[in-house]
């Protein structure tokens, strides 16, 4: 769908990927400085590489070899700034109808109450960008974009200048939107957790190179993408469903492929889709089916493989999935490690409170 | 209350303030434009013509006005020729001089309101599917609007005041270029002529105030408007 090859000088910096997104949401990961937004930049027309190919479902939006360099008015990609950038002197309303009345001839236009519906943005269509909220702005920032009918949305960092609860706030909304609408999505984020809830594939980047790329869960199991998915954060990634809802202990059990997992109450619908994040923290390891101990979800595996650290603790990467891998991350401390003998092909049995997989867990 | 004299000087020089900011409008948001947002050769030579009026005698300006425009001026001359239109002893040379001396102001105050509009708006706006001209036209314009305004009632309070480049290149003719302040410097040259100038010395005091609160309060207003505070 989108596909990308080039190389740029951004000041005394080079940025050489390539990398091809298909649809759904494609999350663009890696710390600050790592050229993200420089290479949406690109994406979008706003900045010019020096040399290689961009497509989007087979049309040139740039060829250096061939100068094709189409003007970010042409090139039809949607961009939601990490700051909003509402028009200031039109109401939401025209914030809204400001691209969509520009959808060239023949292209269908995307219906502008299904958007306002979608975002909840009927009470704010009169009023003027400067007396919304962040998350508002956000939001009529991500239906301005769509109503331009594009073919791909771009998102930079768009929860970056929001507190935690306005992001839990409008991350339901950018799901919800890839459903109704069937777009694709490249998110550009620094934060795992906002990329596991939503992407489906991830591209990491580091000093101007994609590192790595391919879907949430294999790139999180990847010990040697550690240092850039994260120390602290790090976590295996599941895939579940909404299994039972447990309403005298308000517990919800979601299966997946190594088992069940209870959780403290998850207000979704018996079915549905659901992926977490199970931090390495999280995750502690025993020789014999524990008895005795309040912890609520037990899974036996085997030790893969154990992780290389100068520090205290190590990261172990367990398998508790049969017949299919699930792959499972624990942070045991190097004693532990020694006097339990955890080496590779070990088999153990791994511990994760329900608490710990909590709603933050989920986005 | 005024006399037929001082409404001929009075509305003459609204006649010519008007016609001189209504025609360096368009030119000045035009230059504006280019000193806020274009790099080219020779930038800082068209920012130093363009502020030359501020700092140049005006009666240096009106000679050299009354060089390019008199009649065998080189512009003067083909105006002349071709339309009929002459330049010296006419209002149409009052509000040209008025014009060219105003013209600073009006750039000046345009193109700081248009250097703060926000460009990243103008780079959204592009995203969005809008060309160059019509992101000119529908974001960077209406957010520079306060500033035109400002502009626009600073330039015309400038007309009004303008004396020099007039007398110099326009002449002191009764009923057509003799504008409210070339009327008080004639009263002060007739003997016993001061009760006049005072009068028409407090008409122009009452004009500028009356021009500046109006600006001061529309520009608020303008501002509340466009979202901007």
């Amino acid at each position: 769908m989108l596909d990308v090859d080039l190389k740029a000088r951004v000041g005394d910096f080079e940025i050489e990927a390539a990398f091809r997104a298909d649809a759904g949401i494609t999350a663009l990961f890696g710390p600050s400085g790592a050229g993200k937004t420089s290479l949406v930049n690109m994406l979008a027309g706003l900045e010019q590489p020096t040399q290689g190919r961009i497509t989007v479902r087979g049309e040139v939006l740039f060829d250096g070899d061939q100068g094709i360099d189409l003007a970010p008015e042409q090139r039809r990609l949607g961009y939601v700034f990490q700051e909003s950038r509402l028009f200031p002197h039109m109401t939401v309303a025209g914030n809204l109808s400001y691209g969509r009345r520009l959808v060239p001839e023949g292209i269908a236009k995307v219906d502008y109450d299904a958007v306002v519906d979608l975002l909840a943005l009927e009470p704010l269509l009169k009023r003027r960008p400067r007396t919304l909220s962040g998350g508002e702005r956000q939001r009529v920032a991500i239906g301005r974009a769509i109503l331009a009918a594009p073919r791909l949305l771009l998102m930079d960092e768009p929860l970056a200048n929001l507190d935690a609860p306005r992001r839990a706030e409008i991350l339901p909304f950018i799901e919800e939107l890839r459903r109704e609408f069937d777009i694709s999505i490249v998110y550009v984020s620094h934060n795992m957790d906002e990329i596991v809830r939503l992407a489906d594939q991830l591209i990491v980047m580091s000093q101007g190179a994609v590192v790595a790329q391919g879907a949430v869960d294999e790139i999180n199991a990847r010990l040697d993408l550690r240092p850039l998915t994260g120390r602290w954060d790090a976590g295996a990634v599941l895939t579940t469903t909404v299994a039972e809802q447990d309403s005298r202990d308000r517990l919800t059990r979601l299966s997946f492929q190594g088992g069940d997992l209870w959780l403290p109450h998850v207000d979704m619908a018996i079915g549905s889709p659901l992926r977490i994040r199970v931090h390495a923290r999280d995750v502690s390891l025993a020789l014999t089916p524990p008895s005795g101990v309040s912890v609520l979800n037990v899974f036996a595996g085997e030790v893969i493989e154990v992780g290389q650290d100068d520090g205290p603790q190590v990261d172990v990467l367990i398998d508790i999935g049969s017949p299919q891998q699930t792959h499972l991350w624990a942070r045991i401390t190097k004693r532990s490690q020694r006097e339990l003998d955890i080496v590779p092909g070990r088999k153990v049995h791994a511990m994760i409170k329900a608490m710990a997989v909590d709603r933050s867990g989920l986005g | 209350m005024l006399t037929p004299l001082e409404i001929e000087a009075l509305s003459l020089s609204l006649k010519v303030a008007l016609w001189a900011v209504a025609c360096s409008l368009l030119p000045g948001i035009a230059i504006a434009w280019l000193l806020a947002r274009r790099e080219f050769p020779g930038k800082a030579l068209l920012d130093g013509v363009v502020h030359l009026p501020l700092v140049l005698p005006p009666v240096a300006l009106g000679y050299v006005l009354l060089v390019l425009f008199g009649r065998n001026g080189p512009v003067g001359a083909w105006l002349h020729d071709w339309f009929g239109i002459h330049m010296v002893f006419s209002w149409r040379g009052a509000a040209l001089a008025a014009a060219v001396m105003a013209f600073p102001l009006l750039v000046r105050a345009v193109r700081l309101s248009m250097e703060a509009v926000d460009r990243r708006l103008e780079t959204a706006a592009r995203t969005l599917g809008a060309r160059p001209l019509r992101v000119f036209l529908t974001i960077t314009l209406p957010l520079t609007a306060p500033g035109i305004l400002t502009g626009v009632l600073l330039a015309f309070i400038r007309c009004l005041g303008e004396f020099g480049a007039t007398i110099t290149f326009a002449a002191n003719v009764p009923g057509e270029t003799r504008t409210l302040p070339l009327a008080l410097y004639t009263a002060l040259q007739i003997p016993g002529g001061e009760a006049g100038a005072t009068r028409l010395a407090l008409i122009s005091v009452a004009l500028a105030i009356i021009t500046l609160v109006a600006s001061q309060y529309l520009a608020k207003q303008l501002s509340k408007r466009i979202g901007l505070s």
